[in-house]
């Protein structure tokens, strides 16, 4: 008896845990797992949890091994075991017990041996082979539960090679009553199928009957086996099209039992399975994709939105739908269905919408459209995952256009996420792309490793920067671009302390060092390894190697070298190496005589310096008590009747006769009262627009503004919407609003979809906006012979207005040459051809510097001098003269038109180029000639500077669109003598050139997604055999290069669209119909301001014919 | 298919672990950390999807979880399956595992982890979804659990005598075990 307690007493434990089913109140924690598990639970470290475990497997061990342990006591220890292993520590030695309570338990027990089994073993264990008869007979055994665990088992893991011992009795089981074995034993077969096709051949026929089943549940299972058949191999199953088909209408439409329903929606994960067969078979087979047309529409149409689980079907659906052969209305229905899942708030369907997008635009990429908000906004959620599906759809439509914004996008996410693949890139880029890049590449992602909190991602980032130099540097160097050995030498002078630990100290050290060695290293990157060096010295073990070499380049004659090494020494003297003073004595007596025969009290080495800048127009150098007195006669100017009568010339805005932009942001540059003044002045007053503000209470503003910032304040004299007062031309994106930078940067990423490359349903307010502010940087061309009597031609038109930024040209005539700049006297002339006819005036002139100031004011000095006739056309260069251009347009010219300026647009198929001429007129030609090209937030190119003898000839691109926040200045010099100098600008834009070319349907479908209109009247053109409509549109044709898609009647259609920058391929359409005497122009554009501005040049074209 | 379901708590702890393709052990554990880390850094109001695991599958595969309570449920799945279907077999599965523990919570799934196997083996076999019908799969568990108390009624009639006697002089059951908060809230989840 006492046996029999002891037994029991034994098997308390597992019984107890049998019984406590029923929530965690009834647990029964003085079983030996749940003192396992409580134990664990209390322990506060992984070392710990290691010491009990071992433990606890040391005592499974001793169990397991004991003869006298029950079966069921063995099941136990292998719950306890499958606890460990879950825990990540082996318990291999229970392996085989497993396998034997699989073999010899009861039910319940056999049923956790099993399960440990398949939990510990895999299908290429031996162990396994032990199993195999315990499965067959299992498998044959009268009891379900018996033939459900073996077939579990099998479908988990079985060997390969013994599969043919138990097909048979598994095929058996396709053909059991019960529903549940033919499912398990439907499933097994599916996984010998994927362990080993070949062997379930013949058993085809069989799974055709299991999709046959009376059963669903059979069916569905079957669907699992034709998935993957049909995906391996489509064709041999086309015949089965129409019973899937069958399956899923009967599915939709509610004829399974009411059991099948899922939240009230029928089966459906069969549905989407089928859905995906479907996709399959209809996949390229137009025959087979129009029997489940029907059924596709009617899934889509049954899907109502109510749980998630219909959007899965959903989902599915729209997948089928476009990967079947299309069907329009089809597709239709389910790119509506996109817009449920984009546009859910539910971030699971959002990214669903995305993937279905992204597969979707392969087929069409215009279905992107309608949510480019969306993605732009997906671009900046917070989940990464949403990120990256956003990315992969930009991928996905990727065009030529776009496809700078893409990468750019695409490389930021990269930045955030993988820093290996970062630092590699970016070295092919440097090695690669080298000394052609633009320096801002390198400064951002210097700035990049530097900046961040000092986290462990970071020190990650930069460790392997460095680590990935110092292997290139071991390699050959010879051939790294010099930037990007300046990248590397500052990254590791700043970072290599963090791989200190794990290498040699001096190696970096002598890296460098070899650098300075080589002979193709430019001296800048010399100082750039030099500094590096004298970062890494902080370490005593360096300084060796430094000091050799510091001993070495500071004998090379290049000052900024020799620069350097004076503060790397000093550095050094500060920091680390104060004991060994002498030898910093010793060395710095030896640099001072390096130094000393180099003196030069008269300072000549900045005479070229010198007179650049006074060439430049530069005030000479004062001594400061001379300063003192300039100071004190500006304090005693009364300037308040000049600023008073400082207008804001509103001629130009008065044609437009409407808010233009151009008006906008010159009041944005202006101070406000004088923009009031000048409306009550109206168009009479001066036309000082786009005249800097020269002079103001303060004195000369110039002066202010360009203290610290340039020695030519003279010369400088770019118009007010450049200076640096007027934020919006500086910043011209700042004060958009964040909505607009989206939709700005939707249109780029957008570009290029649509048909014909110009449909895009992009409204755009801000493009043109900033593409004005590009142009009102300055073009200032300086002519100076020496210093007296310059003069400026500020042909300052508004480059709205005219394409033509404000000019300047300060020039001199006159051959006599004084050495007193006390007597320069300036004058600036101001012209406007706002009206098409060349204005110029006078404004001020003064006599400046040190001599006494004299305000003459300019009203009556006006010279309007129409150039003579022009032989132009002559100097037009090779290249340019066989294309298409406009009329030279006389911009100004000085008092007695000895120099004139004067423009012409050549249409080139891919630019605008403007031309811009200086022509001397003069009998006394010009000895030398100095031109200065300013151009704020514009690039100046100039790519040709050919002279002939008499011509100098100045050809500069100045492509608009990219906005850069740093200034350029350009200098040309030339001692020729000259008579007609002419400078070439490749300019910005044009609306019209090439034309837009649409058919009249697409103009319709364009005219309805546009939201930018614009009404207004305009003069018709007469011509005596030409009605007065055609007239009118040809005359628009031939000045601005517009598309005239058609003439219906008494109305006709216009299209265009911007040529180059932001908007670049923007289009604008133009509506016209005869109204009286009038044409009346309805105009249309997804850019707010571009049917503004071509509205002006359509007026300023037919005033001129 | 399905390539391994894992569930782990709040911490990291696993908690029931079923891998349907072959993965050496330590390749297991560093995949469930991996996992742990990659889900547990996720808000609650982002996508329930993830790819890019690094040691399961690669770019074919997916993590599809959810998260109630104390617990991640995560689904390893290739690209046959489809997201919003694992996601609501999860549910299907939670929703069964609560019917059968009557208010589930984590410390039933420690206790009860073979259970939790056989409930598992129900709705998914060998990595295929075999059945998502929650009435099913508790019947199919209630019938194995029948034979379970049967068995269970021949030999633990006088065991249980004995217990009564016998309990008397066990140390005292620690009642309860604090693991914290651990209840899984089934019923209030949201949609999604």
């Amino acid at each position: 008896m006492s046996d029999v307690v002891e037994k029991t007493l034994s098997a308390l434990p597992s019984l107890l845990s049998l019984d406590s089913q029923a929530g965690a109140g009834k647990l029964s924690p003085s079983s030996k797992l749940g003192n396992l598990i409580k134990g664990i639970t209390e322990l506060t470290s992984k070392h710990e949890e290691e010491t009990l475990i071992k433990k606890e497997l040391e005592s499974i061990k001793e169990q397991v091994a004991s003869p006298n342990t029950t079966m069921r006591q063995m099941k136990e220890i292998m719950v306890r075991a499958i606890y460990c292993e879950m825990l990540g520590y082996q318990a291999s030695f229970s392996y085989i017990h497993a396998i034997k309570l699989a073999q010899q338990g009861s039910v319940l027990e056999k049923r956790v041996g099993y399960l440990a089994v398949s939990l510990f073993l895999n299908e290429t264990d031996e162990f396994l082979l032990l199993l195999v008869n315990t499965v067959l007979k299992d498998l044959q055994s009268t009891n379900l539960i018996e033939v459900c665990m073996a077939l579990t088992v099998v479908s988990q893991m079985f060997p390969k090679d013994m599969i043919p011992a138990i097909l048979p009795v598994v095929e058996e089981k396709l053909t059991h009553p019960k529903e549940i074995i033919r499912r398990k034993a439907v499933l097994a077969l599916y996984k010998f199928y994927l362990i080993a096709p070949n062997q379930v051949q013949h058993i085809h026929s069989k799974f055709r009957k299991a999709l046959c089943d009376k059963d669903p549940g059979v069916m569905t299972a079957s669907l699992h086996i034709y998935l993957q058949l049909i995906k391996e191999n489509p064709e041999s199953y086309k015949d089965l099209t129409g019973s899937m088909v069958t399956i899923l209408r009967q599915v939709v439409g509610g004829k399974l039992p009411l059991d099948f329903n899922y939240h009230s929606v029928p089966a459906p994960w069969l549905q989407i399975q089928l859905l995906r067969i479907l996709a399959y078979l209809g996949k390229e087979d137009q025959g087979t994709s129009e029997m489940m047309y029907d059924v596709l529409e009617e899934s889509l149409r049954r899907a109502e939105m109510n749980h998630n689980i219909t959007y899965a079907i959903l989902f599915e659906c729209v997948k089928t739908i476009y990967t079947v052969h299309p069907k329009s209305q089809l597709l239709e229905k389910a790119a509506e269905c996109i817009g449920n899942f984009v546009l859910s708030p539910k971030i699971n369907l959002k990214y669903l919408g995305l993937k279905a997008l992204t597969y979707v635009v392969q087929q069409d990429a215009n279905l992107a459209l309608p949510h480019q908000m969306t993605i732009i906004e997906c671009l900046d959620h917070s989940d990464v995952i949403i990120k990256r599906e956003t990315l992969e759809l930009l991928f996905r439509i990727t065009n030529a256009q776009n496809v700078t914004v893409i990468v750019e996008k695409m490389l930021e996410f990269l930045r955030l996420t993988y820093n290996v693949w970062f630092i590699q890139t970016m070295n092919s880029v440097f090695s690669l792309g080298g000394d052609v890049m633009q320096p801002d590449i390198p400064n951002n992602f210097l700035r990049l490793l530097a900046e961040g909190v000092d986290n462990v991602e970071d020190r990650q980032l930069r460790l392997f920067a460095v680590d990935s130099y110092v292997s290139l540097l071991q390699g050959e160097t010879a051939k790294l671009p010099q930037r990007f050995l300046q990248v590397i030498s500052w990254v590791l002078g700043e970072y290599s302390y963090l791989r200190e630990e794990e290498s040699d100290p001096g190696s970096v050290m002598r890296l460098l060092a070899r650098l300075l060695d080589q002979r193709h290293t430019s001296t800048e990157t010399r100082s750039w390894v030099l500094g590096a060096m004298t970062k890494l010295c902080s370490s005593p073990v360096y300084t060796a190697i430094y000091w050799q070499n510091l001993h070495c380049y500071s004998t090379e004659r290049h000052w900024l070298y020799k620069t350097k090494c004076l503060s790397s020494l000093f550095k050094l003297y500060l920091t680390t190496l104060i004991f060994e003073v002498d030898l910093i004595i010793s060395c710095l007596s030896w640099l001072w005589c390096c130094f000393i025969p180099q003196v030069d009290s008269s300072l000549s080495f900045l005479d070229g310096y010198v007179s650049d800048a006074l060439a430049a127009g530069a005030a000479p150098y004062k001594s400061p008590h001379q300063r003192q007195e300039d100071l004190v006669q500006e304090k005693a100017l009364s300037l308040e009747p000049y600023g008073l009568s400082l207008p804001v010339s509103l001629s130009s805005c008065s044609i437009t006769d409407r808010r233009s932009p151009t008006l906008l942001s010159m009041s944005s540059g202006l101070s406000g009262n004088s923009t009031e003044l000048s409306h009550q002045e109206g168009s009479t007053t001066l036309k000082l627009e786009g005249v800097k503000r020269v002079w103001g209470k303060d004195g000369y503003l110039a002066q202010q503004q360009s203290a610290g910032e340039t020695p030519t304040p003279l010369v400088e004299l770019p118009s007010p919407l450049l200076s640096p007062q007027s934020p919006p031309s500086q910043k011209p994106s700042s004060g958009l609003e964040p909505d607009q930078e989206k939709r700005q940067l939707a249109s780029s990423l957008f570009v290029g979809l649509g048909s014909h490359n110009s449909v895009c349903l992009v409204r755009l307010p801000s493009t043109v906006w900033l593409f004005i502010k590009n142009c009102q940087s300055a073009n200032q061309s300086n002519v100076v012979k020496s210093l007296f009597k310059p003069f400026y031609i500020n042909s300052c038109q508004s480059a709205l207005h005219n394409l033509l930024d404000s000019t300047t040209v300060a020039s001199e005539g006159g051959a006599a040459t004084t050495t007193t700049p006390q007597q320069t006297s300036q004058r600036t002339l101001d012209h406007t051809t706002s009206n098409g006819n060349p204005h110029v005036e006078g404004t001020e002139q003064r006599v400046e510097a040190g001599g006494p100031l004299s305000l003459i004011r300019g009203n009556g000095m006006v010279a309007v001098v129409p150039p003579r006739d022009l032989p132009l056309t002559s100097h037009l260069p090779a290249e340019l003269s066989g294309l298409a251009r406009s009329e030279f347009t006389p911009l100004c010219s000085d008092q007695d038109s000895s120099l004139a300026l004067s423009a012409c647009r050549v249409y080139k198929e891919d630019a605008l180029v403007l031309l811009v001429f200086i022509s001397n007129n003069n009998d006394s030609a010009l000895h030398q000639m100095v031109l200065q090209l300013t151009c704020k937030e514009l690039e100046v190119y100039i790519f040709q500077t050919g002279l002939n003898n008499k011509v100098p000839l100045f050809f500069s691109e100045i492509p608009v669109g990219r906005s850069r926040n740093q200034d350029r200045n350009t200098r040309v010099s030339s001692n020729r003598d000259l008579e007609k100098p002419r400078i070439f600008c490749e300019s910005f834009r044009n609306f019209c050139s090439p034309p837009l070319t649409v058919s009249t349907g697409d103009y319709g479908k364009m005219w309805l997604s546009f939201s930018h209109d614009l009404k207004q009247n305009l003069r018709l053109v007469t011509t005596e055999h030409q009605e007065p409509l055609t007239a009118t549109l040809d005359a628009l044709k031939g000045k601005l290069h517009l598309h005239v898609v058609d003439i219906i009647g008494s109305e006709g259609i216009v299209a265009c669209r911007l040529l180059q920058g932001p908007g670049q391929g923007q289009p604008c359409l133009l509506h016209c119909r005869v109204h009286a005497d009038s044409l009346a122009v309805w105009l249309r554009s997804p850019v707010p301001e571009l049917p503004d501005s071509l509205l002006y040049h359509c007026q300023k074209a037919l005033t001129e014919t | 298919m399905i390539k391994a379901i894992l569930i782990f708590n709040n911490h990291g702890k696993p908690r029931l672990i079923r891998f349907y393709e072959y993965f050496a052990e330590d390749v297991q554990q560093q995949i469930i950390r991996e996992t742990f880390h990659l889900v547990s850094k996720r808000d609650d109001n982002v996508c329930n999807f993830l790819e890019g695991g690094s040691l399961i599958g690669g770019s074919d595969y997916k993590l599809i979880y959810r998260h109630y309570a104390t617990l991640y449920f995560v689904f390893c799945v290739d690209s046959s399956e489809s997201e919003l279907g694992i996601l609501d077999l999860i549910q299907v599965f939670v929703e069964t595992l609560d019917k059968c523990f009557e208010n589930v919570c984590e410390l039933d799934l420690i206790f009860h982890m073979d259970k939790v196997h056989f409930i598992l083996q129900e709705v998914v076999m060998g990595g295929m979804v075999l059945e998502t019908n929650m009435n099913e799969i508790v019947g199919q568990v209630e019938l194995q659990n029948r034979m379970e108390k049967s068995e269970g009624g021949f030999s633990a009639a006088p065991a249980r005598a004995v217990s009564a006697v016998k309990n008397i002089n066990l140390p005292e059951m620690p009642r309860n075990i604090n693991i914290g908060d651990i209840n899984i809230k089934v019923p209030s989840l949201s949609p999604f």
